[in-house]
């Protein structure tokens, strides 16, 4: 960062002001743009360092057998299972989050109400306790020994070493991500058209969706691509409500642990290829989705 | 159709907003509610739309009571100050939103738009987003979009605020002109006391939550109610506790008897009129005004000492 620090004496004297760039512009230039490649350089190697570097290296050691081993890997019944697994999660939590986080949003913005700060401290509860503690959290409340294990043992219902404690855990360690993308977009975007909407006859519902929703779903959009991302790639908490059972209760990211723990190299690096390319499709996807709406909102 | 609003009162935590205001706006009619910032002009209008409670009083549309009534089924038209556009939406979408939410057939839609766009003179730019209009073509976006759904009563905040003054000044006579065409009561929310003397029929003088007088702006120029509405309409001077127009200062060529000696501290040059600041004997400073061709023909400059007239000042009981 020292390059950047040092190269910031460009700033004294002002090139564009300049009627005739004299050989001091002409250096003022270079420094302005040495600082500006310092910094890229900086930045982008320290991406390459601990992301792209690592990242690439699962890739090359995923293909360097070839394509054979890859496709194997991934037809294989197990790894199939907790493909569709991890998705299954995701479809069900990420529509939960994302109602409650808009819902919740609306309630700490817009509400009055006594209690609102603490409601709001709450909310980010899940960000700052371990996913680990979650997850046993959830097993002393939901488990057979739980607090509501007798209840819903009698009732037949199984949430701990199943899908609905799995999808409970994404979930929760999920659950931030839209309110909290959701809140600044919503202060910025004030109360003055909701009110003019509703002079106009709007009903509170119409006022919803024609003027709030299109009004935050920026932050709805970047919110829900976090939320995605999030419960993708989930491991601490499912983990511990999950029981691990392969082919059952497995998701794609405890499915490369269990694989990479049994020296089953290439099933590990082609599950966390899949897992990779996930997220990259969710992000693409939101820049393509964010891109569409800027445009029809036009500068 | 006539508004009416009935001992009202609002309050926001220990800030009272509006105490006991009664105020009736008849059939047709043009007002402006005129008062310094904090007087709750803004407050009563919000009251009238149904966008506040008020904490005690009624409100009275057409005869009707609409106090419980919700702002979306009061009929009201409401322009809001910074004209709050629906960013999303083309300047189409934004006036055909209230026919939209009360789903209307769709070549009623079209037909109103056009004609309201037409009334606003906005019409080539249906399709455009409000990012790319001005500030005046936002208020008028504004408007249109409140008129579509042809409300009983039109109510306008601060509605010029927002302009510069060239744009605010064609507005001004546009609005008085749309109002002739269209006749529907409006009341509109100024700080702006030559706004409202210029646009309105009638106005309601507000200060700190209470009305100070109602009247023609010539009422309130000529008989203002109280100090208040003497000095907020129109330049004043204060001489101990009377009140003197600068244009009723008298600068005379002779000495008539009956006249003071002044001089001229600044002499102020406003176009055709010429504001002279004055220091009278006793070391009081008043400022007179006078026309172009008056103040060319007393040659008056500083330092000039020469004789003034101060007709009868206006004392308010205490």
């Amino acid at each position: 960062m020292s390059s950047s620090a040092s190269g910031s004496l460009a700033l004294s004297p002002a090139p564009a002001g300049r009627a005739a760039p004299g050989r001091d512009g002409q250096r003022a230039d270079r420094a302005l743009r040495a600082r500006k490649y310092g910094v890229r350089t900086v930045a982008l190697g320290y991406l390459a360092l601990l992301l792209l570097a690592p990242v690439a290296m699962i890739f090359y050691r995923t293909f360097e057998h070839g394509l054979t081993p890859v496709f194997d890997a991934i037809g294989e019944p197990n790894a199939q299972h907790a493909f569709w697994l991890s998705l299954e999660i995701v479809a069900i939590s990420v529509p939960l989050n994302t109602i409650f986080g808009i819902g919740m949003a609306l309630l700490l913005e817009r509400g009055r109400f006594k209690g609102k700060a603490l409601l709001g401290l709450l909310i980010d509860l899940p960000f700052a306790i371990s996913p680990v503690v979650i997850g046993l959290a959830l097993v002393l409340a939901y488990g057979k020994t739980g607090w509501l294990g007798d209840w819903l043992a009698e009732n037949g219902i199984q949430v701990i070493f199943s899908v609905p404690g799995m999808v409970i855990a994404t979930a929760i360690v999920s659950l931030p991500f839209v309110a909290r993308e959701t809140i600044p977009v919503l202060r910025e975007l004030g109360t003055d058209a909701e009110q003019a909407a509703s002079t106009l006859g709007a009903s509170g519902w119409q006022t919803f969706w024609r003027i709030t929703l299109p009004g935050i779903r920026w932050g709805v959009v970047y919110g829900v691509v976090l939320t995605t991302a999030r419960a993708l790639g989930e491991f601490g908490a499912v983990s511990i409500v999950s029981g691990r059972i392969e082919g059952e209760t497995q998701t794609l990211p405890l499915f490369v642990q269990a694989r990479f723990e049994n020296f089953d190299v290439t099933g590990a690096y082609t599950a966390a290829v899949v897992l990779a390319l996930l997220a990259f499709a969710t992000l693409v996807l939101m820049n393509l989705l964010t891109r569409r709406t800027r445009a029809d909102t036009a500068a | 159709m006539a508004i009416e609003a009935r001992n009202v009162s609002k309050r926001f935590g220990s800030f009272t907003a509006l105490d006991d205001v009664s105020v009736t706006v008849g059939d047709g009619a043009l007002m402006a509610l005129l008062g310094p910032s904090g007087s709750g002009k803004s407050t009563l209008l919000r009251i009238i739309a149904g966008l506040e409670s008020p904490d005690e009083g009624e409100v009275v549309i057409g005869g009707e009571s609409v106090t419980d009534t919700p702002a979306r089924s009061r009929g009201v038209g409401f322009v809001f100050q910074h004209y709050a556009p629906f960013k999303h939406m083309t300047v189409h979408n934004n006036v055909a939103f209230g026919l939209s939410v009360r789903r209307r057939p769709k070549a009623e839609i079209e037909a109103r738009v056009r004609e309201l766009l037409g009334l606003v003179r906005l019409d080539g730019l249906a399709e455009r987003y409000p990012s790319q209009l001005s500030g005046g073509q936002l208020q008028r976006m504004a408007l249109a979009r409140a008129l579509a759904v042809q409300p009983k009563v039109l109510l306008l905040d601060e509605p010029f605020g927002a302009l510069d003054a060239q744009v605010r000044g064609e507005l001004r006579e546009w609005l008085r002109r749309l109002h002739d065409e269209i006749h529907v009561t409006t009341i509109f929310v100024t700080h702006d006391q030559e706004e409202a003397m210029e646009v309105a029929e009638q106005i309601v003088v507000m200060n700190a939550g209470r009305i100070e007088q109602t009247g023609t702006p010539r009422e309130l120029y000529e008989s203002p109610a109280n100090e208040f509405v003497m000095s907020f309409i129109g330049p004043v001077n204060r001489i101990g506790d009377a009140y003197l127009r600068p244009h009723d200062v008298e600068i005379l060529a002779h000495d008539d008897g009956a006249a003071t000696e002044a001089m001229i501290k600044r002499v102020v040059h406003l176009g055709f009129e010429v504001r002279v600041e004055l220091t009278l004997p006793d070391g009081r400073d008043i400022s007179a005004q006078v026309t172009r061709a008056t103040a060319h023909e007393l040659e008056l400059h500083e330092g000039q000492i020469l004789p003034v007239r101060l007709p009868q000042p206006r004392v308010f009981a205490a």
